[in-house]
């Protein structure tokens, strides 16, 4: 089938029940998306279907009925998203492996309210673990991204 | 006195893993200069002054032997080089170099060793000599222990030193200027005329000559980097999903692997079925591998599938298999012929019991603990004529290329280890056992490369856990004071367990069963710490923190009891006993930042501890408000004394994610076992912290102490103590089992 990541056509050939994680982690070579848990507990998986937050590991191939896009196609290292470059000033990473997933949240949620309540954040971003214990930076990095996006 | 001679009759000797190696190798190894790895691989025009720098045409490599798992090692392990060198990290290649004895840890084994951090007599800097002698006679490659930048910081500024002094010879040599005529700027050498010579167009000539090995460090007043906030060496790799970590290696032909094995760790299999599980879609093999199968596919999700699908027959667990009766050996333990230690033993505490007319006592157990670190456990592996190539996160690449070596049949020499990222640790990636199941997938399948990727499942089920443990505490008060505190630990011993799958010898006490019990700074008149060892049960391994990761919350909480007892202030009571001036400022420290003493609303609560771990004393306070019947954690205040704070911005990061780090586990989280398997088997059954729980953490860093340390671990063990001694002050309920989500709800 036809699978369209990061404003890419791919022609996928595998099995309709195949989580999209999976598709794109080995079928199509983009990594950005973490394997944490399988079960949609972590949220390392979390990529946008259509601006809305997925867990792709819960997502079924034959499911997905709109474009992806992962962590790679928000920003790069050299033209930031915003929210990344958010994570990049208040350096949030440690291990850094949930945290694709973490920024691609964020991003959906300030696509989806620009102007987020400290609660409406905790609320938002309490589906993604970091075992690291970032969270204190996160908050700050969701907060210094939504003022930017305001023009604060 | 009486406790360093204990240390010089019995542990110089047996006292610890890493002396047992140095005493038998003798003096004359540990003098050779190591032998520098980089020189093997050097092509015409590169030059290596050191195992740390290497500079070519393309410009200057820095070598990163201590590994990242997240606490930032690399980007400290190149700062130290560039300050130094005085080079751009921006244009610099960092690479985790290979495997090599040079590598070697010289303070690790301090923590093996019954040396108090606090003790300066003669015997005990003696002994924190011999681990350096002793690191380095094993080769003791190894990352852990918050030991990175202290066995670093001198080290790898000398390093940079070195080459930063020999490319000026260099550049003296290729212009004919006097040295002393020249500088350097930012990876350039800088003639009196202001012409810039690059380090890499300086390297053809720096390779032809003798390393520069007199040079002076610079004062800390004249530092770029150091001291300073830093910006990490990977945070846009990790910002932007472009860092790569072992799971996410690709090779060209690869195949994609999973195993399966017995979910009681260790345990066999007796035989498989795997006919179904082979006629998957894209399935190639199904394999026996020690304990279990592993299944070949092309795709992970394809062979996670078929090895759900095989039928395995698995024996049963080679050690207590259920949580009440490993208590229950944990309880027997408690008995004079199972004392591993005691090397705390001061005034008189049997005689303080008899004379006192009332004898506090408490009973505190905490659980098995998984590492959990949230990628899996991974590994690319390729074996082809000869030659074993191993790609993959770890803390020990020396040990993992001579296991496998002998797994696989073959001289150490033709195994490579290549270390990448580790997407988190807290102490799992001190095992290899991972890298060994691919190396027999491996034998079976030569010439392919193979990625071979735990399920989660298949990763908390066979994790090497942090032990549970028991204390039993006694103590005494009068005149408002704690008078006699009685200490007993019994705990399986990490030590045993984890070296022995290391190939090293163990003997003597186990200092992960009483870490940060009987080294406390505290001045209490009969005052004595016994461990006992449990015998071996479940595999277990260190485990962030490792003995002060649940020691803390069995030596503090008690300590809180007795304040409360004499009707003393936990603060004042503690700061009266500290014997340890840098300790006491980190007391005082986080009493004024909490404004500890102050009133606090009906319902809410603060409790403090204190734990000095890896030669860093740390206190915490925290904040809790009960919000009808159910714990809110409002606000964490945190100092530590590290000697000397090389990036601020890293530091807070550790601090305040090591409080979160042991508050989540605390809260919320144990391995329970039955029939020999954990039953918690994925992150709903073990969450640690969620974000909307996570408080307000305030960090300070101290620079009293005389020594530079490091802070990966010490935040972790005060933060389960501080929020018991809370929810006490907040409830008055005193919780004495972790995880204390048994006992209170968590809003």
């Amino acid at each position: 089938m036809q699978l369209t990541v990061n404003g890419t056509a791919h022609e996928v050939d595998a099995e309709d029940d195949m989580p999209l994680l999976w598709v794109l982690r080995d079928e199509l070579g983009i990594t950005g998306p973490k394997y944490g848990c399988g079960i949609a507990q972590c949220g390392a998986c979390t990529v946008m279907v259509d601006g809305v937050a997925v867990r792709s590991c819960q997502l079924a191939l034959g499911d997905v009925d709109g474009e992806v896009t992962t962590i790679e196609g928000l920003g790069t290292p050299e033209a930031l998203h915003v929210v990344q470059a958010a994570w990049v000033q208040h350096q949030v990473a440690q291990c850094g492996y949930c945290q694709s997933g973490q920024i691609v949240q964020a991003a959906s949620l300030l696509d989806l309210n620009p102007e987020p309540t400290d609660a409406q954040i905790d609320a938002a971003m309490s589906g993604n673990l970091c075992r690291c214990g970032t969270y204190p930076r996160i908050r700050a990095a969701v907060r210094t991204a939504a003022n930017k996006l305001q023009g604060a | 006195m009486g406790r360093i001679k204990t240390i010089a009759r019995r542990s110089f000797l047996i006292g610890s893993v890493a002396i047992a190696g140095g005493v038998a190798f003798g003096i004359y190894a540990y003098k050779r200069e190591g032998k520098n790895p980089l020189l093997d691989t050097l092509a015409p025009g590169e030059a290596s002054f050191n195992p740390y720098v290497k500079v070519d045409a393309n410009g200057v490599t820095l070598i990163t032997p201590r590994a990242d798992v997240g606490q930032g090692a690399y980007s400290i392990q190149a700062h130290l080089i560039a300050e130094e060198m005085d080079v751009d990290l921006a244009t610099v290649r960092i690479d985790p170099g290979p495997p090599s004895a040079v590598y070697y840890n010289g303070v690790v084994g301090i923590e093996a060793m019954p040396i108090a951090a606090t003790s300066e007599t003669f015997l005990a800097n003696t002994g924190r000599g011999a681990a350096d002698v002793a690191g380095k006679f094993l080769g003791l490659q190894l990352t852990g222990g918050s030991t990175t930048v202290p066995d670093m910081f001198d080290r790898l500024r000398h390093a940079g030193a070195v080459a930063r002094a020999t490319l000026i010879a260099a550049a003296a040599e290729q212009t004919g200027l006097p040295a002393d005529q020249l500088r350097t700027d930012m990876g350039a050498v800088v003639l009196p005329d202001g012409v810039r010579l690059e380090y890499a167009d300086l390297a053809a000539t720096a390779a032809e000559i003798e390393p520069v090995q007199e040079v002076t460090l610079k004062d800390p007043s004249d530092w770029k980097y150091l001291g300073k906030p830093q910006q990490r060496t990977d945070i846009l790799a990790k910002s932007t999903g472009t860092q790569t970590y072992g799971i996410d290696m690709v090779m060209d032909g690869m195949v994609y692997a999973t195993t399966r094995t017995n979910p009681a760790q260790g345990g066999a299999i007796r035989g498989f079925d795997a006919s179904t599980a082979k006629e998957r879609r894209g399935v190639k093999a199904v394999l026996p591998i020690t304990g279990g199968v592993a299944v070949i596919a092309d795709n992970t999700w394809r062979a996670f599938q078929a090895a759900a699908e095989v039928k395995c027959d698995w024996d049963d667990a080679p050690y207590i298999g259920d949580s009440d009766k490993q208590f229950a050996a944990v309880a027997a333990a408690f008995d004079p012929a199972r004392q591993d230690s005691r090397f705390r033993d001061e005034g008189d505490v049997d005689a303080a019991f008899e004379a006192a007319a009332e004898v506090i006592e408490a009973e505190y157990r905490i659980p098995y603990l998984a590492h959990a670190p949230l990628e899996p456990m991974s590994a690319m592996v390729l074996l082809a004529e000869g030659r074993l190539d191993i790609w993959t996160g770890t803390q020990i690449p020396r040990f993992m290329q001579a296991n496998a070596a002998k797994r696989a049949g073959l001289e150490a020499e033709n195994v490579h280890v290549h270390v990448l990222m580790s997407g988190g640790s807290f102490g799992r990636r001190l095992e290899d056992d991972y890298v060994l199941q691919a190396v027999e997938i491996a034998m079976q399948l030569p010439d392919v490369p193979i990625k071979m990727v735990w399920s989660r499942e298949e990763d908390f089920t066979h994790d090497f856990p942090r032990p549970l443990a028991m204390s039993r505490a006694r103590g005494t008060v009068s005149d408002g004071k704690i008078a006699a505190y009685d200490l007993a630990v019994a705990a399986p011993s990490t030590a045993e367990s984890q070296m022995a799958r290391l190939g090293q010898p163990v003997m003597g006490p186990d200092m992960a069963i009483v870490q940060s019990t009987w080294d406390q700074p505290f001045a209490i008149p009969d005052y004595r710490v016994t461990g006992y060892r449990v015998p071996a049960m479940v595999p277990v391994s260190s485990w962030r923190s490792v003995g002060a990761s649940g020691n803390g919350f069995l030596h503090e909480c008690f300590i809180d009891e007795l304040c409360l007892a004499a009707g003393a202030d936990p603060l004042e009571e503690r700061l009266r006993l500290c014997s340890h001036d840098v300790s006491r400022k980190v007391l005082e420290a986080v009493g004024e930042m909490s404004g500890w003493g102050s009133e606090m609303a009906q319902g809410r609560g603060r409790g403090l501890a204190f734990v000095l771990a890896f030669g860093v004393p740390v206190a915490q306070v925290i904040e809790v408000t009960d919000v009808e019947g159910a714990i809110r954690i409002d606000k964490v205040f945190v100092a530590a004394d590290v000697g000397r704070v090389i990036d601020p911005v890293n530091f807070e990061a550790q601090v305040s994610g090591g409080v979160i780090f042991g508050l989540g586990h605390a809260m919320n989280c144990e391995l329970t076992y039955k029939n020999g398997v954990p039953q918690q088997d994925n992150y709903h059954a073990y969450e640690g912290m969620r974000l909307y729980q996570c408080p307000e953490v305030v960090v300070r860093g101290l620079e009293n102490g005389t020594e530079i340390r490091g802070i990966g671990e010490p935040g972790v063990p005060p933060s389960a103590p501080a929020l018991a001694n809370a929810i006490f002050a907040a409830t008055g309920s005193r919780i004495r089992t972790l995880p204390l989500s048994h006992s209170v709800r968590f809003v």
